[in-house]
């Protein structure tokens, strides 16, 4: 269909300032070849579940920023202004049941994330480097948790990272050292509020947010998997196209696709 | 596009009168601030070469300077030399470059570890209990206390003190365990009733008389006896003791330490005393081995 005159200059109006970026940066490329890639045909809902996992992730930086807004981590006003966030500041509740909640959220849609890809074999070369990327980041994840913890500062707060941190020590050889490095001394005391709260919202979210770019990259690198049972992976035709399109490596396939 | 060569950067001719302009922009603002003639003096500037540079940047471009002749080829002497340059180079940067990093790093580094490993702030002070005559014989006493009362709550502690009357060569003896399971140092309780009608309060102390021969940990099940001693659950050895003195005949609790088995009970209990460790580690055993460095800061 011919264009107007007129839809070609708003067109190129509109365009104008797309293609001022990309002569300078090249970032409109780099995004088309983030967003529009191909994926395997037969690819279904589970595959989303990592797209799921990184927005609970945003949803707990966002949150944990505007908490940061209110929260102050010494020992003499942290439950106090944890108090405040939840009564008093307005949709403070919320925000704070959000983080709190969706630290939940975060952490069980990771095992999902990773359950699928142990299940669909998805871990296998050449994306063996992704798994591990994936395991750091579950790593930190419950780091999270645990620093995440200790903040609201009440009993169950305190008494729980005083067994965590035990827990740690209990380890052989290094585990006294990553004890005492955690709670800086032979019982927790007002360093380690300051501590866990820097770890929680600096340190750690750091890591996780390098590894995610990181995992990204190599998972656009290396495209999607199909699943286990996907016929086209298998060499065969693709059911509703008999043989016409899709991946065929089979040389048999092409004679409609038999087993 | 109408551009003859679109590959062409979009670059202007050199020019200089950005630097006027600039100095005449800086007049003008210093001009706000301290007198109008200097202000006065900034717009003038300004405009002559906001004008300059303006026909400037409109002017014909000059030619682009002729293409210097292409070298011959290079010999491999040549070759040679720049690569060796390049090599030299490059590793004087990355060495410079880890110098002045390393430079940055370790300290900072130092600074995030090493104070939770010198000792910073656990250095463990003396509390007073007050008189002897608090403490009844044979019975335990809940003394709670604040380590350290500048730094609050967090710093409770709770010891179980027993007075055992004296040992065989006449010196007071006196039971101190101090409250944290050593299996992950939840807090222990006296398994028994405390008489709170003879609570009392000395300096910054309270003290609560309590009928118990054992102890038990609500969280994970462990414990002990009347000497500490573990009688079931996860704990690894014998709850940790306090050292103590006898000051002005007032009973004065020091430095903490580790146990692994009491022998006997009262004041003819035998234990053999070690640095203090951390709950769920192994002070005596075979399993010790898998603790062989004490921690630092335990030895204060």
């Amino acid at each position: 269909m011919a264009k107007s005159a007129r839809r070609r200059q708003l067109e190129a109006a509109a365009l104008y300032p797309v293609d001022w970026v990309e002569e300078r940066s090249g970032l409109v490329g780099y995004t088309k070849w983030f967003l529009f890639r191909k994926v395997p045909h037969d690819i279904s809902w589970a595959q989303t579940l990592g797209a799921a996992t990184l927005t609970a992730f945003i949803v707990q930086a966002v949150t944990g920023v505007v908490l940061a807004f209110y929260y102050k981590p010494d020992p003499a006003n942290a439950y106090a202004s944890v108090q405040n966030i939840t009564e008093e500041v307005t949709l403070g509740w919320l925000v704070r049941g959000m983080h709190k909640w969706g630290a939940s959220v975060f952490i069980i849609l990771m095992f999902f994330h990773m359950a699928r890809t142990f299940l669909f074999g998805a871990y296998k070369y050449p994306r063996e480097l992704n798994w591990i990327i994936g395991v750091l980041l579950l790593v930190l994840g419950m780091a999270e948790g645990f620093t995440g913890y200790l903040l609201p500062w009440d009993n169950t707060a305190y008494w729980a990272t005083v067994v965590g941190i035990n827990i740690n020590a209990t380890g052989p050889f290094v585990g006294p050292f990553l004890a005492q490095f955690l709670q800086g001394g032979l019982n927790i005391g007002p360093d380690t509020l300051s501590k866990f709260y820097a770890l929680h919202m600096l340190l750690l979210p750091g890591g996780i947010m390098a590894l995610i770019g990181l995992h990204l990259y190599l998972v656009v690198r290396l495209g999607v998997t199909s699943p286990p049972w996907s016929s086209t992976a298998a060499g065969r035709a693709r059911p509703e196209t008999n043989g016409r399109q899709g991946l065929i490596r089979d040389p048999r396939a092409s004679e409609g696709g038999q087993e | 596009m109408s551009e003859q060569e679109p590959d062409t950067p979009h670059v202007p001719a050199p020019s200089l009168w950005p630097i006027g302009f600039a100095i005449g922009i800086a007049c003008v603002l210093v001009g706000l601030v301290v007198s109008v003639p200097v202000l006065v003096i900034g717009v003038i500037l300004s405009l002559v070469f906001a004008v300059l540079w303006v026909r400037d940047l409109s002017g014909k471009r000059p030619a682009p300077a002729a293409a210097t002749p292409k070298p011959a080829v290079a010999t491999e002497a040549d070759l040679g030399a720049t690569t060796d340059r390049a090599t030299f180079l490059s590793l004087a940067t990355i060495g410079v470059g880890g110098l002045i990093g390393a430079g940055v790093t370790l300290p900072v580094l130092g600074f995030g570890v090493l104070p939770s490993f010198v000792g910073d702030g656990i250095e463990s002070k003396e509390v007073d209990l007050g008189p002897i005559s608090n403490f009844p014989e044979g019975a335990y006493v809940i003394a709670t206390y604040l380590e350290d009362p500048e730094q609050g709550e967090v710093t409770r502690r709770t010891a179980f003190v027993r007075n055992n009357g004296r040992t065989e060569s006449g010196e007071p003896s006196f039971t101190t365990l101090f409250s944290r399971c050593v299996h992950l140092g939840c807090p222990v309780q006296p398994n028994g009733p405390i008489d709170e009608e003879a609570r009392q309060e000395v300096g910054e102390v309270e003290l609560r008389p309590v009928l118990a021969a054992s102890f038990g940990c609500p969280c994970h099940g462990g414990l002990y006896d009347s000497e500490g001693n573990r009688t079931a659950g996860p704990p690894v050895r014998a709850l940790d003791r306090y050292e103590f003195s006898i000051k002005n005949g007032n009973l004065v609790l020091g430095k903490l330490f580790s146990v692994g088995d009491v022998d006997g009970n009262g004041a003819k209990a035998r234990l053999t005393k070690y640095y203090r460790a951390y709950p769920g580690v192994h002070v005596d055993g075979l399993e010790k081995w898998l603790y062989p460095i004490p921690t630092p800061g335990s030895t204060n």
